[in-house]
């Protein structure tokens, strides 16, 4: 076994041979062995088809609590319930729409995101925004792996080039006109932000260059075409995914921001994006974050509809896509342990020019690039039968649903989440958070003999049933509390919970991924008014 | 025919939902015609509602020879809430007047079934109050102190002793208990019955089924109450309709304005035990567990003050609320838990039903009674916090007492209508108010509590600057007050466990307040205060004033006259501060919750002239009391006129320009005795004025205080507060204010010829200053209010405020000497040499601690303090 023991430097020696045969291969799902932490030489012959067992986290933690129990008492932690709050609640984010005249004529009442990191620094992000120049609202997840710096580029970028793309001419002349005279632009978006969702100071003078190419193109063409959301999400996940690309071909004369365009390049992130204007509801997806709406049956029963297609091996028509796009030589290479060439989980991303550029253009930029670059063993590494590129696309796959009142709330989450829990699941959790109702029907004597004790002893149970719920106040940490901490039972277990959160830096990647969580409660009053009206 | 109900007035027939059970012996028991009497046409007095308030109300307004009187029920007779309390008379109040009402309460039920005939099922059980820490046995003791007085037996034990009364308890956790023997239980609808009985041989017309949709008010006054069956004329109307008295109340044109609102409130019953309960075992009260228990028919009741209350009725009655008005056993179950805790031997005892009982609650937890402010004839009696059965008998005396003389024989002012106004009356404002409440029935009373609710309603326009500055805030009618300054980088304990009746944590923050307010110059805001204008194209407004108050009012321009505005008996109505502005025309300062009560009075007897204006300017002024040496000097500087005592005598007033602002009313009092100004500012100029004050203020060490040195200050100089110390009962022959009466003023005023009979035959109380003596401030229990005064041993009355001195450095205690005859208990006269020649000792919740009774506050060793002092001040501006 290659378990390299100066990553469980809190694991005492005794405990590394217990944990070390489930530890060794790597969490990263999207880029197995490839991030910084495992770069070294063994990652070819990590044993690979041991991966399914990450599948399961719950018999690796067990296992872990295992070898923790044979510890002394005092390794042994426990965080309290505060102190888990704390934790759960660090990143925790909620946004209501204003009201007018106390009406919200918005669709959507607001949203709860939340985050809570695996990897250190966390990969994923998180974004949020409202359209200032058009109608609408724009939500998104962002799954960066091999590091984050493509998630934080995309969660900065991509809902301009969205916005713009949506812009009519008129408003882009009167953009460019401005600019070009140097008077105050109008603003495009009005983000809502945690405070620890930052954007980078030093790279926005390159980024507002690329996009402000981007609509004097558009200009340009100036179609007089109304535009249509479905192509204008296509064409700006398409353009920013572009433009990351020319950046880095480009080079930047500021060695910072060089080697910024380069990181930004090299590493991927998945995206998947809500576009929310009254009941038009627009998801676009690529990669294997995953939106679901969360739908009221007449009965008052939740359940869940999902709006997007995750893209990896599970997915058969990505996989024929992919086979399609490349000669008929390379169909066995092509996906190898469920993953693109052996490597890569997502079948559809943002960045990773490893997976995009010819070889010749990969040495070119690499050999030109700043040291730390070259010192890289996974940047130098080029993929195994590489024949054709480009075998990655960051093109959405979009989905239009037409919001009715049954329509609740939509969660977009990344794929920690959904690893841990199932989607019927995560309907009734959320659906049942937001309207308080936990189906727990009250209790009457009737004429029943009930003793004092038996009663008391009832209600204590029903107490404990219910309390977890009411520690959040943010249906998406409420959510996180139950994908991490659930036992067997579908409770949060305070224990499991405390334990998971306890686990060392180095740890954590190995049982659970990073998660993070939007959920968009929407305004069935609205959305009912709206459907009147076309009646 | 309310005497056929009591058939069915069995705890055996309860049924799960109580208005279906109405409903239900309503169908049973309309075998008889439904209206056989028809409503008079008039009455002298119309009474709403059948429980136990107003069936109390008719009794003893009958008792007292009022016959033309009228009683309507809605539903049946003692249906309502009445039906369900749990019957327990409890007489362990911590509110004297409350203490004295279920007293009352307790002796009439005693003997109500003698008198009537019908059976109250009254038992004499008597009353264990469980303690589980030392703070509340000692709330037990000062609520055993004030029985004691009264001659209600009552006594503290140990744990032990406990278990011997009640063998079920469970005793591991309690540090003591109450004792009261003589406290009882009845069976609650009996007893309203058996009141309604007596009522009606008095001559009372009682009529059930009947509602009361509005009251007509002419004139100010009552003339009529419209029902679903007709018009009855009436001189006065008695609003008891409990939970619905605050609709009724809204319901006219004129709205009388009854704060309260509705919560559930749930109690268990069971089946009797194996061995069935003694009916003579006694109640069991265990606030720390919020339960009560007691034995009924062989098995419990038990129901308690949840800390969730869940409130009802905010919009209105509702009949979908009525209807969900089911057991919530979820809801129930952290009391359910405290009762098997308290008598785990009760696991097996098998539950018969959870009652769910709404109780009307009040936003100081004290019930309303009175008349309307804004109706003459208009009385009340509603909102008993879940107590209507121990304070019934005797609120229904006092308010009967009220309507036939004029004033109840005892001091209600802590229970009046009018010490509410508008202000009480959102219902956003009761509905968060009374969750509070509520849970309070159970928790710890403690001196200077502030709620928590329905707060920074009224406030100053300084209210941010001071905020910001470290002020910590008390409420009074609405009104944040400050009560002191945190310094910055000290903190204090979290509201929780500041609870102490102990010395507190404030103790140096207020010392070193007032010892600015000595030495140097300190700002308090008192904008609370209730300030009023009046004003006349004549003499009218001299005119009036000279007959309502006591003091003589023809004074020259720019004076400010002390005075108490009396009532026939000489009793103070309200004690202001009045400055002659011009010759016709008076501002009038007076407490902060006499705002609606002083406006009613004077209302009521200032004649309806047009030429005659009265003004309430309350929120047009700000007020700020600059107390201290340097006041002076401070507002000099800033005005650039001379403030000494030659330019600006003591009890003056004049307009004048403080900094840039002008027309500022400057008087030369400070409600203290210290030296200093209080400035009433257009709230336009406040912050203004405030800034320039603070300022100005700095080099002479300037800094904010709050009304806890306000206290301190004022007690030891032995100035009597108005709601605290005076009420209505007291005149200022009695609290050695003889020189603020003018008995020979030229003409004749309201209290005259009663203070002229005191004067000549001398008082029967004193209002008298006492030091405690052997009082160690650092580890005995604090004196509050309330404590029995003893002299040579014996009873002789009550403090009524006390606080700190930080300048004699003991303790100040106020209160009313008495001279109790020592064979028949009669009132004697109380003489200077009775007071001197005694040796006093007063009673803080059953320790006795020496005092030093004083007539007169400390004038001399004041002076010469301030004289020691004005070396030291030289050290306090450098330091």
């Amino acid at each position: 076994m290659p378990a390299p023991a100066h990553l469980f430097p809190l694991i005492r020696s005794c405990e590394i041979s217990r944990i070390g045969s489930t530890a060794c291969y790597c969490h990263h799902r999207h880029l197995c062995c490839l991030s910084s932490h495992f770069a070294h030489s063994h990652f070819r012959y990590a044993p690979q088809k041991k991966f399914a067992a990450l599948y399961r986290p719950k018999e690796n933690f067990n296992h872990f609590i295992h070898t923790r129990d044979h510890a002394s008492a005092s390794q042994r932690f426990y965080l309290t319930p505060p102190q888990v709050n704390s934790i759960l609640k660090a990143n925790e984010y909620s946004f209501k729409v204003p009201e007018f005249d106390g009406k919200n004529v918005s669709s959507v009442l607001g949203f709860d995101s939340n985050q809570l990191p695996a990897n250190a620094p966390i990969e994923d992000r998180r974004s949020a925004a409202t359209c200032l120049q058009t109608r609408g609202m724009l939500l998104g997840v962002f799954d960066g792996h091999a590091g984050c710096a493509c998630a934080q580029a995309v969660s900065e970028r991509l809902f301009y080039y969205i916005a713009v793309s949506l812009l009519p001419h008129e408003t882009l002349l009167e953009i460019e006109n401005a600019v070009e005279s140097g008077r105050a632009l109008l603003p495009i978006l009005q983000w809502h932000k945690h405070p620890n969702d930052y954007f980078s100071k030093e790279a926005s003078k390159l980024y507002f260059n690329s996009l402000r190419t981007y609509w004097q193109e558009l200009i340009d063409l100036n179609s007089g075409e109304t535009t249509d959301v479905r192509e204008a999400l296509i064409n700006a996940f398409k353009r920013l995914d572009n433009d990351i690309s020319l950046e880095a071909q480009v080079g930047d004369p500021n060695s910072f921001l060089n080697y910024l365009v380069l990181r930004v390049a090299f590493s991927g992130a998945t995206a998947c994006v809500a576009h929310v204007d009254g009941v038009d509801l627009h998801i676009a997806n690529t990669g294997d974050s995953r939106a679901m709406l969360g739908v009221q049956e007449e009965d008052g029963s939740w359940s869940a509809v999902t709006l997007s297609y995750d893209h990896n091996a599970q997915n058969e028509h990505e996989v024929e896509r992919v086979k399609t796009e490349h000669p008929k030589s390379e169909e066995k290479t092509l996906v190898k342990q469920d993953r693109l060439l052996g490597l890569l989980m997502p079948f559809r991303a943002f960045g990773d020019v490893k997976f995009k550029w010819s070889i010749e253009l990969q040495k070119r930029v690499i050999e030109s690039g700043p040291d730390q670059l070259n010192d890289n063993e996974y940047t130098k590494f080029i993929p195994p039968n590489y024949h054709t590129p480009p075998y990655l696309t960051a093109e959405p796959e979009v989905i239009y649903h037409k919001l009715r009142p049954q329509d609740k709330f939509l969660v977009l989450a990344t794929d920690g989440l959904w690893e841990t829990m199932h989607r019927q699941d995560v309907a009734r959790i959320v659906g049942e958070y937001l309207t308080g109702v936990h189906h727990q029907q009250p209790i009457a004597v009737g004429g029943y003999k009930v003793t004092l004790g038996q009663m008391h002893g009832l209600l204590t149970e029903r107490r404990a049933r219910i309390s977890s719920v009411f520690e959040d106040q943010n249906a998406a940490t409420h959510l996180i509390r139950h994908a991490v901490g659930n036992n067997e039972f579908g409770t949060v277990d305070h224990e499991r919970l405390s334990k998971m959160l306890s686990l060392p830096e180095e740890l954590a990647r190995m049982y659970r991924d990073d998660i993070t969580i939007i959920v968009v409660q929407f305004n069935s009053h609205v959305i009912g008014a709206c459907q009147n009206e076309e009646l | 025919m309310f005497l056929r109900v009591l058939s069915d007035i069995q705890w055996r027939a309860a049924n799960p939902k109580w208005r279906r059970m109405t409903s239900s012996r309503r169908s049973t028991s309309t075998t008889a015609e439904p209206h056989p009497v028809s409503l008079p046409a008039q009455a002298q007095v119309v009474i709403c509602g059948g429980g136990i308030t107003g069936t109390s109300v008719a009794y003893h307004l009958s008792k007292m020879g009022w016959k033309d009187i009228v009683l309507l029920e809605q539903g049946r007779l003692a249906a309502g809430t009445t039906r369900f309390c749990a019957g327990i008379v409890s007489t362990a109040r911590p509110v004297s007047i409350e203490l004295k009402m279920a007293h009352y309460s307790n002796k009439l039920y005693q003997q109500l079934e003698q008198e009537t005939g019908v059976p109250t099922g009254y038992t004499k059980t008597g009353s264990l109050s469980l303690a589980q820490t030392q703070d509340r046995l000692i709330s037990l003791k000062r609520i055993a102190s004030s029985l004691s007085v009264m001659g209600i037996p009552c006594e503290i034990i140990t744990p032990k002793q406990a278990v011997q009364l009640h063998p079920l308890i469970n005793i591991h956790d309690l540090v003591g208990a109450m004792y009261v023997p003589e406290d009882a239980l009845v069976t609650s609808a009996n007893v309203s019955l058996a009141l309604a009985t007596a009522a009606s041989r008095n001559g009372v017309q009682i009529h059930e089924r009947t509602s009361v949709s509005h009251v007509t008010v002419q004139k100010g006054r009552v003339t009529g109450v419209e029902t679903d069956r007709g018009r009855i004329q009436c001189q006065y109307f008695v609003n008891c309709a409990g939970q619905w008295a605050y609709e009724l109340g809204h319901s006219g044109e004129v709205p009388v304005h009854i704060p309260l609102h509705a919560c559930e409130h749930f109690y268990l019953l069971t089946h009797p035990l194996a061995e069935p309960l003694s009916s003579s075992l006694p109640t069991v009260v265990d606030p720390d567990g919020r339960i009560y228990i007691r034995n009924w028919q062989g098995g419990i009741l038990s129901g308690g003050f949840e800390k969730n209350p869940k409130p009802l009725f905010t919009e209105g009655r509702n009949q979908l609320e009525i209807q969900n008005l089911q057991e919530d056993w979820d809801h129930f179950g952290p009391l359910l838990s405290a009762l098997l805790r308290r008598m785990p031997g009760l696991e097996a005892l098998q539950i018969l039903q959870l009652v769910n009982c709404p109780e009307s609650f009040t936003p100081d937890m004290r019930c309303i009674m009175g008349e309307s402010p804004t109706a003459r004839g208009y009385f009340v009696l509603a909102g008993m916090n879940s107590a209507g059965i121990s304070y019934g008998g005797g609120a229904g005396k006092y308010l009967a007492e009220w309507m036939v003389n004029g004033y109840p024989s005892d001091n209600v002012w802590p229970l009046d209508l009018k010490r509410f106004g508008t202000l009480q009356s959102s219902r956003t404002f009761l509905r968060h108010r009374v969750m509070e409440v509520m849970p309070l029935m159970c928790d710890l009373k403690v001196p200077r509590w502030d709620f928590q609710t329905g707060r920074q309603l009224r406030t100053s326009p300084l209210y941010d600057r001071l905020d910001a500055q470290g002020a910590r805030w008390m409420e009074k009618h609405g009104f944040e007050r400050v009560k002191y300054f945190v310094p910055p980088g000290k903190d204090l304990l979290d509201l929780d466990h500041s609870k102490t009746f102990y010395k507190p944590d404030w103790f140096d923050i207020v010392g070193a307040e007032v010892k600015c307010c000595k030495e140097a110059v300190c700002v308090i805001d008192m904008s609370s205060f209730t300030k009023f204008e009046i004003s006349s194209t004549g003499d009218e407004a001299l005119e009036n004033l000279q007959y309502l108050f006591s003091n003589d009012l023809d004074v020259p321009v720019g004076h400010v006259v002390h005075t108490g505005m009396l009532n026939e008996k000489g009793g103070y109505e309200n004690d202001c501060s009045i400055a002659r502005l011009s010759k016709r025309s008076f501002f009038m300062i007076s407490p902060t919750d006499q705002q609606v009560h002083c406006w009613a009075w004077l209302k009521n007897r200032l004649p309806e002239d047009s030429n005659l204006t009265l003004e309430d300017v309350t929120w047009k002024y700000t007020a700020l009391n600059l107390i201290g040496p340097r006041a002076v000097d401070v507002l000099s500087e800033l005005s650039y006129a001379p403030m000494t005592a030659e330019h600006f005598p003591s009890l003056f007033c004049k307009e004048m320009s403080v900094g840039y602002a002008n027309g500022i009313r400057v008087m030369s009092i400070t409600h203290t005795g210290e030296p200093g100004f209080v400035l009433y500012i257009p709230i336009e100029y406040a912050l203004h004025v405030y800034n320039e004050v603070m300022n100005m203020g700095q080099k002479y060490g300037i800094r904010n205080a709050g009304y806890y040195a306000l206290r301190s200050l004022r007690i030891e100089k032995f100035f009597a507060f108005w709601g605290q110390d005076l009420d209505a009962f007291t005149t200022p022959m009695e609290c050695g204010r003889e020189f603020q009466v003018k008995l020979e003023k030229g003409m004749e005023f309201v209290g005259q010829e009663a203070l002229l009979e005191q004067k000549q035959n001398g008082v029967y109380k004193r209002f008298t200053m006492f030091i405690l003596e052997d009082h160690d401030t650092d580890m005995d229990l604090w004196p509050w209010w309330g404590e029995p005064i003893f002299r040579n041993g014996r009873y002789v009355g009550k403090t009524t405020s006390s606080a700190y001195s930080y300048t004699l450095e003991r303790h100040v205690c106020l209160g009313f000497v008495h001279n109790f005859d020592e064979k028949t208990g009669e009132e004697l006269v109380v003489t200077t040499d009775f007071i001197n020649q005694g040796e006093y000792e007063i009673d803080i919740a059953g320790q006795r601690f020496q005092a030093k009774a004083k007539l007169y506050p400390f004038s001399s060793l004041f002076t010469q303090r301030r004289r020691k002092d004005e070396v030291e001040l030289s050290g306090y501006q450098t330091e």
